[in-house]
């Protein structure tokens, strides 16, 4: 890290644009009208989110990140966007539900936002003296195998159930031919 | 505070987790067809998400756990929304809409 000239420069400038990429996928995720910018939006906040990982010491966590989120999850919601057309249109509804809709969501969000921005500024944070392990890729393995071995297995099969369950729910109402 | 050393400071993490969760609740409320609900329940996802990973890397004594947790918690997201999206799939094969509105068969 030393002695490359501005390199602090570079990193701060780099955490910017992460901080910068997750903040404009999340407005535009919530914001736009149209559903497919919504799931731009989301997979633009998860690159950012996958940015902000790094910075966390957790490059493992990055990647997975991206493979899931903006490889498998973004893209299952893009097949069901086409598979049933979910178009808001705005004439449908009054002006006064509209207004009355942004509103509440205004409010709630800002108090949300400021009670817990508030929380996580003020609260004492205790840095711990000791760190067990190093929290690197290799003692993820090590605490996956064999502290975290039956939830690792559960998981496996969670995912299994789901993956029946969605095509069990998915074939239910389809005309045979 | 200085702002080369911003990525060290776990209070721009757990403020833009704050902001995260936020704009997925405004979404929650403001969405009126379900995929767009899911879309912001992501969002919250990845607030609880990044929260974890920021406390886990300033203030937990073992930063693999959090890493682990956060792991597990995007394995369960894939499989939500894998079962919420053909949900939405089964409802638009019998309603032809996924407004929330629409879905009032039970509405007296």
């Amino acid at each position: 890290m030393t002695g490359f000239p501005g390199s602090e420069a570079i990193v701060a400038g780099i955490f910017l644009v992460a901080v910068a990429t997750t903040v404009a996928g999340a407005l535009i995720a919530a914001l736009t009208t149209r559903i497919i910018r919504s799931v731009c939006g989301l997979a633009l906040c998860c690159v950012g989110l996958a940015g902000l990982y790094y910075f966390l010491h957790s490059p493992f966590l990055a990647l997975m990140e991206i493979l899931i989120y903006v490889g498998a999850v973004c893209v299952t919601i893009v097949f069901a966007i086409m598979l049933a057309e979910p178009e808001e249109s705005a004439a449908q509804e009054k002006r006064g539900t509209v207004w009355l809709g942004s509103a509440v969501g205004l409010v709630l969000g800002g108090a949300i936002f400021w009670g817990l921005a508030r929380l996580g500024l003020a609260g004492p944070w205790s840095v711990p003296a000791t760190r067990v392990t190093d929290g690197s890729v290799p003692a993820l393995g090590v605490a996956l195998l064999t502290t975290y071995s039956m939830a690792f297995e559960l998981i496996s099969l969670v995912l299994l159930v789901a993956i029946l369950g969605a095509l069990v729910i998915a074939r239910t109402g389809r005309t045979q031919p | 505070m200085t702002l080369t050393n911003l990525h060290e400071q776990l209070g721009v993490y757990l403020v833009l987790a704050a902001f995260l969760f936020a704009t997925g609740v405004y979404g929650l409320v403001r969405r009126r067809t379900l995929i767009g609900m899911l879309i912001a329940g992501e969002l919250i996802f990845a607030a609880a998400s990044l929260n974890l990973m920021a406390l886990n890397r300033f203030v937990a004594p073992d930063p693999a756990v959090g890493q682990i947790f956060v792991l597990f918690i995007m394995g369960l997201a894939a499989a939500e929304v894998a079962i919420a999206l053909s949900i939405v799939i089964a409802v638009y094969r019998n309603y032809r809409s996924v407004n929330a509105k629409d879905l009032s068969d039970l509405n007296g």
